[in-house]
């Protein structure tokens, strides 16, 4: 084998700068050998070394009493929930594999993330994603046959992308308990797939990813080493272009769920035998990565052999082992003597092992191929001394247009019902059910509330925590906990973001705290993934920026540090960037069993209250900007995004939850995309008995007095409304202004309610009653009611009609 | 030597992965397909040289394992 | 009653079934499928997952494993076994059960509540289900399309081995109520012998109330009260 010459070709190929290849030159005092430059270049990529957005991560809040393990420290943040027990979340995205090949993309994010959680001797317990596609609908535009073929290709993806997790996550046996699906032209070409997961643990169980121990053998464990994904790391860090996409098509990365449960039991065992002094998964550029963060972690060095790395391709270079990204692996540093413990393991799970190393005293990543040495890195210097560069921001001109667009010249809606119904079909409002019943949501027998209300909740009870040492059992003591409720959602409106970074991020965290707030739950963290075109351009860093601004105040506001995240950047397609979409994921804790919460609509007779104010009148488009509504009636996705008021959301959410707690509220729905009437329609129709089975349940509402008499609303009147009605129906019933619940009660305890929030400064209003078959809406534009079978059928079967 | 070894699912069974290709084909202008079976196909690369041995052992192992009576049917061909 | 409940690579509903059964008050314990033993348990629970990743066929090498000599043993001596989704495909695998599970009709998995008419009680997995109450279980699987020949289906019926069927709300059985094109909407079957059953349906994750269903209770209370009318009979 002889290896290529370094060249400047060479260098700027592995996408490093020449500063940047300088650099190493400086950290090692001499050229880098060919697999040297290979680990440079994917541990210095935006992937592996956030150089592009480091100076912005670490604005986030990251600091609580409950944090046991902080953002940055490990593969995955760690939060105390109380009784000696915790829990590991982190989100990450695989958009660019899934956008060469959507099935097996998918696949191997939902495994990464897995191994995230497992790796920190995490049982791993429920997975929730987030994903963005192209329009699988013509939606109105002109039915052109180009546009049929790109449509086409998006529901290609779509599918691809749902059944590639329905495989993992189903096979693996895990639940996947929530998600959040949008569909808009903006990621065409280039989907986003985030996946999160979540795993418990003991205090004690929490495991480092680190090689500690001098002297210490290393263990590989897991399938044999191929030639797939080389380099992925590298190729999620640049431009999505169709070369580069056709390039890495050669060598697509496979999941193979089968194996990773095998691997994570076995890890979850050896964990369990205290022979393991630190665990590290090989994710993105295997083999490099794995070793080089464990010897930078323990300040130690790290020395392997790649001849006794399993092989499942002939003759491979010591390049092609180190940077591959051949799924399920697992580096393992494990106590000296302790090695018959790891054999006895593996050898039950039928799984390959492989001693390839020890830890050292260097500092140095060494490794040898064919009984030479190839690299001999200082491992924190390559870890620590990544790049990092401050980009330059600057305002994009775009937002001109979009602050001043007004409604002026945009009809006020005389056909509610047609509207609503047309909002509720539209795919990204529509029911999920197509998605979700892909899905495992229930095996772990932990899933209390499933896909298709606000927030999915879990309960952790005590077999669902890893298998204890012997030592720890004995400190324990009775193993008996008491059952906990942990609440999640994903959220972003990445049109809102689009339209104003800093708003639309803080919308984002506030839109996934009152899910929370809706399911019963206080915030326990968060973790984030930005989706974001390229840093590159000034206007696209900033809105970077932004996002990142909205997102850190959101997060300190609410008390939810963020303890962990994924950025991936250059997402594009050939039309454009797509729209910044900071996906932000919040975990939540329920005290107690009764206070779990679901969003529709209980009993006849209860009472309808809408907490907040119905319209934002200091809003000159009264928080129609950017909303579904302007985009689904009138083709315009335009205007400055629904102004998102931390305090007044907090106090929101703080009173929610008092009247939840108070045993008060029966059912809490929050108003987001397409508005008041969406939130009430889908809480007459989104519970579901069984298959085929929903429980419709329907209401009367009179919205004649709202809308106009709440106290912040008169106040903001004069100074706002420029052009645009105060009374406009359209923004009554489909505005997305922010900080509104549609909640019910018994309605003997209505007048309790509505005091109650009132006392603590948030306008509530009894706005209905629940009962019949239908949706009946009192309006000052008339009266309108639409059977529930309709709407129903409109939200249910939307996504399924348009994927027949 | 090798072995290929065709499983197809029998006639009388449903097989609506068969059904939606045959859909798709007909959808995309190819006419005059009248069924579609989807199945599966083994190589099954050998070490020995005694064909018939192969065929007899193989020919248990389909009916014991590879295949399911119940539902499919199956094929075998040994090749030099 | 002691469970023992079958491990395979990628068994994923063994924990659930374990905890089932303590949730019921009685105890049960993983078996590794190595093993040649079943640990002097009264009942066996082969339980949901990907044994074996569903490679080749569901089922399929699950079957060869060593603790299911063990099960076939158990078996033929008339003890407890019943096989929960991935373990109704490999006791039909194991030929243990008639029939064979195929990809469901809608080439999708499906994880969704299903109702289910107990067609019989005359079994010790159904005979504490009242006969008039549909059951609301969960279903999670991709390859749950029940099928037999024309001659099998004629003898589960004549032998009344057909132990659950998908049914509507109101309990009829209709094409609607079916979630993947199982024949004659069936759920769950016996054998002949009335001691080995199978279905795809998981009570396991329907046994407490916080998890939206209960009705799961009544198959393994079925289970546990026919072995505890049999104890003093084998005592005698």
């Amino acid at each position: 084998m002889t290896e290529p010459a370094i060249t400047p070709e060479l260098v700027a190929k592995h996408n490093l700068t020449p500063e940047e290849y300088a650099h190493a030159v400086e950290i090692l005092g001499r050229t880098p050998s060919y697999t040297e430059l290979g680990i440079f270049s994917v541990m210095w990529s935006e992937h592996c070394s956030y150089k592009n957005t480091k100076p912005l991560l670490k604005t986030f809040p990251t600091k609580s009493p409950k944090i046991l393990v902080g953002a940055g420290e490990e593969n995955a943040g760690i939060i105390d929930i109380g009784d000696g027990i915790a829990i590991a979340f982190k989100i990450e995205s695989h958009n660019h594999p899934s956008a060469v090949e959507p099935f097996q993309g998918a696949t191997t994010g939902v495994g990464g993330i897995v191994r995230d959680i497992f790796t920190m001797g995490a049982r791993p317990v429920c997975a929730v994603n987030s994903l963005r596609f192209g329009p699988i609908t013509a939606n109105g535009e002109s039915d052109i046959s180009n546009l049929k073929s790109e449509i086409a290709n998006n529901r290609r993806l779509f599918a691809g992308v749902v059944s590639g997790i329905a495989h993992y996550g189903n096979c693996f046996g895990i639940p996947t308990v929530a998600g959040e699906v949008y569909f808009d032209k903006t990621y065409q070409g280039n989907p986003l797939v985030n996946a999160f997961c979540l795993g418990v643990l003991r205090h004690e169980q929490i495991t480092r990813g680190a090689a500690k121990g001098v002297g210490n053998p290393v263990f590989y464990v897991g399938p044999a080493t191929g030639r797939d994904g080389l380099a992925g790391a590298a190729f999620a860090s640049q431009d999505l272009t169709e070369e580069s996409a056709e390039q890495q098509r050669g060598a697509v990365q496979v999941g193979d769920p089968f194996m990773e449960k095998l691997v994570c039991e076995a890890c979850l065992e050896l964990l369990a035998t205290g022979a393991v002094a630190g665990m590290q998964d090989m994710g993105a550029a295997g083999l490099t990565c794995s070793t080089c963060e464990t010897a930078a972690r323990a300040g130690t060095g790290i020395e392997i052999e790649l001849d006794k790395v399993p092989q499942r391709a002939p003759n491979m270079s010591s390049y092609e082992i180190m940077l591959s990204e051949s799924q399920e692996r697992m580096l393992i540093v494990v106590h000296k003597g302790r090695e018959e413990e790891v054999k006895r393991i593996f050898d039950k799970w039928d799984l390959p092992w492989s001693e390839i190393g020890i830890v050292t005293d260097t500092g140095h990543m060494k490794v040898r191929h064919g009984g030479k040495l190839v690299v001999d890195i200082p491992a924190k210097k390559i870890a620590d001394e990544s790049p990092v560069y401050q980009r330059e921001a600057q305002e994009p001109a775009y937002l001109k247009d979009v602050r001043a667009f007004r409604l002026d010249g945009i009809a006020d809606t005389t056909t509610p019902a047609e509207d609503l119904k047309k909002l509720l079909a539209w795919p990204s409002i529509a029911s999920k059910n197509w998605v979700y019943r892909q899905y495992d949501h229930q095996v772990r027998d932990g899933s209390v509330v499933l896909p298709g209300s606000d927030a999915a909740v879990i309960r952790i009870k005590t077999d669902s925590l890893p298998v204890m040492s012997a030592e720890l059992a004995a400190k324990v003591g009775d193993p008996k906990v008491s059952e906990k409720l942990i609440a999640m959602t994903v959220d972003c409106n990445g049109g809102y973001v689009h339209l104003d970074p800093y708003e639309g991020a803080k919308a984002a965290v506030a839109e996934a705290c009152r899910n929370l707030a809706c399911s019963g739950a206080l915030p326990l963290g968060a973790t984030d993934n930005l989706n974001m075109p390229s840093p590159l351009k000034p206007e696209l860093f900033w809105q970077i920026k932004e996002s990142v601004r909205g997102l850190a105040e959101g997060c300190k506001a609410f008390n939810a540090p963020v303890t962990g995240g994924n950025c991936s950047l250059y997402n594009q397609n050939p039309a454009g960037p797509i729209d910044p979409t900071p996906t932000i994921s919040v975990v939540g804790l329920i005290e107690k069993p009764e206070h779990v919460t679901t969003q529709w609509f209980k009993d006849e007779g209860d009472a309808i209250i809408l907490l907040g104010d119905a319209v934002d009148q200091a809003d000159p488009i009264l928080g129609l900007g950017g909303s579904a509504y302007l985009q689904v009636v009138h083709g315009k996705k335009n205007g400055s995004p629904p102004r998102c008021d931390l305090e007044v959301a907090k106090t929101l959410h703080t009173t929610l939850l008092g009247l939840i707690q108070s045993g008060l509220v029966k059912s809490a729905h929050d108003c987001s995309e397409g508005g008041l009437a969406v939130a009430l329609a889908e809480s007459c129709i989104s519970q579901l008995v069984a298959r085929e089975t929903p429980r419709l349940i329907g209401v009367t509402v009179d919205l004649t007095s709202v809308g106009r008499a709440s106290s912040r609303a008169e106040g903001g009147a004069e100074n706002g409304s420029s052009g645009a009605s105060p009374h406009r129906l359209d923004a009554l019933l489909f505005g997305e202004t922010q900080s509104r619940v549609v909640i019910s009660c018994k309605a003997l305890d209505a007048v309790k309610v509505v005091e109650r929030a009132k006392l603590m400064g948030v306008p509530a209003v009894q706005i209905g009653k629940v009962g019949g078959d239908k949706l009946t809406m009192k309006t000052a534009g008339g009266e309108f009611s639409t059977p529930l079978a309709e709407l129903h059928d409109a939200w249910w079967n939307s996504i399924a009609r348009a994927m027949a | 030597m090798k072995a290929k070894i065709v499983i197809t699912p029998k006639k009388a069974v449903l097989d609506p992965q068969g059904k939606t290709v045959q859909n798709a084909l007909a959808y995309l202008g190819y006419q005059g397909v009248s069924a579609v079976h989807v199945g599966k196909y083994l190589e099954v690369e050998l070490t020995g040289t005694d064909a018939a041995a192969a065929r007899q052992a193989l020919d248990e192992a389909c009916h014991r394992f590879l295949s399911n009576p119940v539902i499919e049917d199956y094929r075998l061909e040994i090749v030099e | 009653m002691h469970f023992a409940v079958l491990q395979f690579p990628a068994s994923n509903c063994d924990q659930d079934a374990v905890h089932a059964v303590r949730v019921l008050g009685h105890t049960a314990a993983c078996v590794w499928h190595k093993e040649t033993s079943l640990g002097g348990a009264d009942a066996v629970i082969v339980p949901g997952g990907f044994s074996y990743g569903d490679y080749l066929r569901t089922g399929a090498i699950a079957r060869f494993s060593p603790v299911m000599q063990a099960v076939q043993t158990f078996a033929a001596a008339g003890g407890l076994v019943i096989g929960i989704c991935n373990g109704f495909q490999i006791l039909c695998e194991a030929g243990l059960l008639p029939g064979a599970l195929i990809r469901n009709r809608s080439l999708q998995f499906r994880c969704e509540y299903v109702f289910l008419k107990t067609a019989t009680t005359n079994s010790p997995f159904t005979h504490r289900i009242p006969p008039d109450q549909w059951l609301r279980l969960p279903i999670a699987h991709g390859e749950g399309c029940y099928f037999a020949d024309e001659a099998t289906l004629a003898s589960l019926r004549a032998h009344d081995q057909i132990l659950w069927q998908y049914c509507s709300a109101g309990g009829e059985i209709t094409d609607g109520a079916n979630p993947n094109g199982s024949l004659l909407n069936i759920a769950g079957v016996c054998n002949e012998a009335r001691n080995v059953a199978g279905l795809m349906p998981h009570p396991e994750r329907a046994c407490e109330p916080i998890l939206g269903s209960d009705d799961g209770r009544l198959v393994f209370a079925s289970m546990i009260a026919a072995l505890e009318n049999r104890r003093p009979a084998a005592a005698a």
